[in-house]
């Protein structure tokens, strides 16, 4: 991590300096425990407080459509799964290939800060209050307490099944290739509903979101949300309800994981960015299985390609149709 | 007056708690899938004293999320509307190991909710009046909490009616209103060791709770509403905002809603719902115009709100417990602390 720390400010500071960018996105040292914040370097200098950890858990091509519709040229700091995200704004034409420079960084993949407390104890009054990063380990210590966890144990779920750790698309690379995958099977864990009977599946989509507060963390981290009016805030006509009835909080979850279909790459920012720890991956890596099992789709993998869901051709698959609930 | 302090062991403790539970309803924390979550407890045994404070506040049992106000409908003959109120709260309840900053937070809503004659919200008013706040004093302060930085702390009494302390065998019990101490009264007197011991106790509570370097929110006290407006740091601090709520919905003090009427056919309700400054829709007009367009401005009213505002028009008094939970969740780590300390820098800077 240190060694791609340093290659990435060194990027920057080069790029900065070369005025090949106005500003690199990028993640610099949080204030709080495995909280790592993004960060905006517009000078040499500031390139100095860029860093690279395993709680890089946002996606930084979520500030370049803010950036880019300022008019700024950006320098993005992205592992496999942000890359995707930059090439899907491409494709979408929100961002301009020749206005973007990646500094791509091969990932070892993030840790999930509520694994990390799990595994200390938090159950038992135990918090983290500072965390090492030592090769495959990370030493964490609080009060009155230090351990040694294993990083393998501790990443998130989606960096567990991710498909695509090296960058897809990169200008500078910070480090060497690493092993293309997280090593976990995608498949089997992408859609947990498939197994359940339609009748259960209810409860277990209800047990799922029934805990959602309608902060939009969610949205608002996602690269693919950057509509100027989310269906969510239009009040003419209002779409949705505003209350915590499981109405409300069922159509806001549904019509979003709908919005992100054949363009989710799964970087698991939504997972990472909620308050309450909901995993609203259950649906989008469903969606997802079924893009690439229905039309050999995956997002951000290419520059050129025609996204399945704005496109039509004849010969498209139309079985997900017969697939809602009774077989 | 001086207080008597009681003593409860935790081995009397189910006998404590069943004269809390004689006709009401007990919450305390407790853990659900790896959060700390507030909880029904039904016996003894549930209430579990190794927590540190929950994720969420429990603003929620005075200001639910969504709240029904009213039932409406059409009626032909009964003077063309009919308008039936909610009933009041049914219960009593006992909010069992509330932190301190989360009961001075309420006091602070006290404020808001319950100004004057004009201003008085029926709703927060009856949930309020039939809660006993028996607090525990934190004896492991969380790691971003800041409490002794804005005027609370780790065993702060306001708005609490009982004060624990964790003895680790026994509790040291502090009544601090009328309705805290009727409800000790038969409890045994503490020994003086007891009152030293916990007087300890709270001395080293008080020194772990950390200070942030230059959060200062004194500095800001006395200027103009407009000197802050237009401080350089509101420029560049909205850019890694995304805008989202939580920070509003997971913060104590936070009190925006939204009024919905819901209407289906001839009949409907009024519900109130949280809503946050951060929403782009919270203050757009029906012309489409809307004061607070770009997100630095939303950024800048949060801010503001709790460190401005909110100390102009209530003595002084800061819109912030320092219970830490923004900090804690904010997904970009946006911290209120290093907020602070740059609008001090800046107002300083500004000064010269």
């Amino acid at each position: 991590m240190k060694a791609r720390t340093e290659k990435i400010r060194e990027i920057a500071k080069r790029l900065l300096h070369e005025g090949k960018v106005d500003v690199v996105i990028g993640y610099a040292r949080g204030t709080s425990p495995m909280r790592e914040q993004p960060f905006f370097a517009r000078t040499p200098e500031q390139a100095d407080q860029l860093t690279w950890s395993s709680f890089c858990v946002g996606n930084t091509a979520k500030s370049l459509v803010q950036v880019a519709r300022a008019g700024e040229r950006a320098g993005v700091v992205a592992q496999g799964c942000a890359s995707r995200n930059v090439v899907g704004l491409i494709v979408e034409k929100q961002v301009q290939r020749d206005k973007v420079v990646v500094i791509g960084v091969p990932c070892l993949g993030m840790v999930d800060f509520r694994k990390v407390e799990a595994q200390v104890a938090r159950s038992e009054g135990r918090r983290v209050e500072t965390v090492e990063e030592d090769g495959e380990e990370l030493v964490v210590r609080g009060r009155g307490f230090e351990k040694r966890l294993k990083r393998k144990e501790l990443l998130r779920d989606n960096c567990f099944t991710c498909q695509h750790r090296n960058p897809v698309l990169a200008d500078e690379l910070a480090a060497e290739p690493t092993a293309e995958t997280g090593g976990g099977d995608i498949d089997k864990v992408a859609a947990p509903w498939e197994k359940f009977p339609a009748a259960d599946r209810w409860a277990r989509f209800r047990e799922t979101f029934q805990d959602c507060i309608r902060c939009y963390a969610c949205r608002d981290a996602c690269p693919l949300c950057y509509c100027k009016t989310c269906f969510v805030d239009d009040a003419r006509p209002q779409w949705l309800g505003k209350t915590q009835d499981m109405t409300d909080i069922t159509s806001f979850h549904l019509m979003r994981a709908f919005h992100c279909a054949g363009r989710c790459t799964d970087c698991g920012a939504c997972e990472s960015a909620c308050p309450q720890g909901l995993k609203m991956r259950r649906l989008t890596s469903k969606i997802e299985k079924d893009i690439r099992e229905l039309y050999g789709y995956s997002a951000g993998m290419d520059v050129q390609a025609v996204p399945p869901m704005a496109s039509f051709r004849p010969d498209d698959s139309d079985d997900f149709i017969k697939q809602g609930g009774e077989q | 007056m001086i207080t008597a302090y009681k003593i409860l062991g935790k081995n009397a403790f189910e006998g404590f708690f069943g004269s809390l539970a004689q006709g009401r309803e007990v919450y305390a924390p407790a853990q659900k899938s790896g959060k700390i979550v507030w909880a029904p407890m039904h016996s003894a045994a549930d209430v579990d004293w190794r927590l540190d404070n929950t994720d969420m506040s429990p603003k929620e049992f005075f200001f639910p999320q969504s709240e029904c106000l009213m039932r409406f409908k059409n009626a032909e003959g009964e003077g063309g509307r009919v308008m039936v109120p909610v009933a009041p709260l049914a219960t009593q309840r006992v909010l069992l190991n509330i932190r301190p900053c989360d009961a001075k937070a309420f006091r602070l809503l006290d404020r808001i909710f319950v100004q004057d004659d004009m201003t008085n919200d029926p709703y927060w008013r009856d949930k309020r009046e039939k809660t006993i706040l028996i607090g525990q004093g934190c004896v492991n302060p969380c790691p971003e909490c800041f409490c002794t930085s804005v005027g609370c702390g780790p065993f702060h009494e306001d708005g609490l009616d009982i004060l624990l302390t964790d003895l680790g065998d026994r509790l040291l019990v502090k009544p601090i209103s009328g309705k805290g101490l009727a409800m000790v009264k038969d409890l045994p007197e503490a020994a003086p060791g007891d009152i030293d011991l916990a007087g300890k106790i709270m001395a080293a509570s008080e020194a772990a709770v950390k200070t942030y370097p230059g959060f200062e929110p004194k500095k800001l006290a006395g200027r103009t509403v407009l000197d802050i407006y237009d401080l350089p740091l509101w420029s560049s601090l909205y850019e890694t905002c995304l805008n989202c709520g939580t920070c509003t919905f997971v913060c104590p003090t936070c009190h925006c809603f939204d009024i919905q009427d819901e209407v289906r056919g001839e009949a409907g309700r009024r519900v109130r719902n949280w809503d946050s400054c951060m929403q782009k829709l919270f203050t757009e007009h029906a012309s489409g115009h809307n004061p607070r367009g770009e997100k630095r401005d939303r950024v800048r009213q949060r801010f503001m709100h709790k460190f401005t505002y909110i100390p102009m028009r209530r003595d002084g008094e800061l819109g912030c417990v320092g219970c830490g939970r923004c900090v804690r969740f904010c997904p970009t780590n946006i911290d209120v602390r290093e907020v602070v300390r740059r609008m001090g820098e800046d107002v300083e800077a500004k000064s010269k």
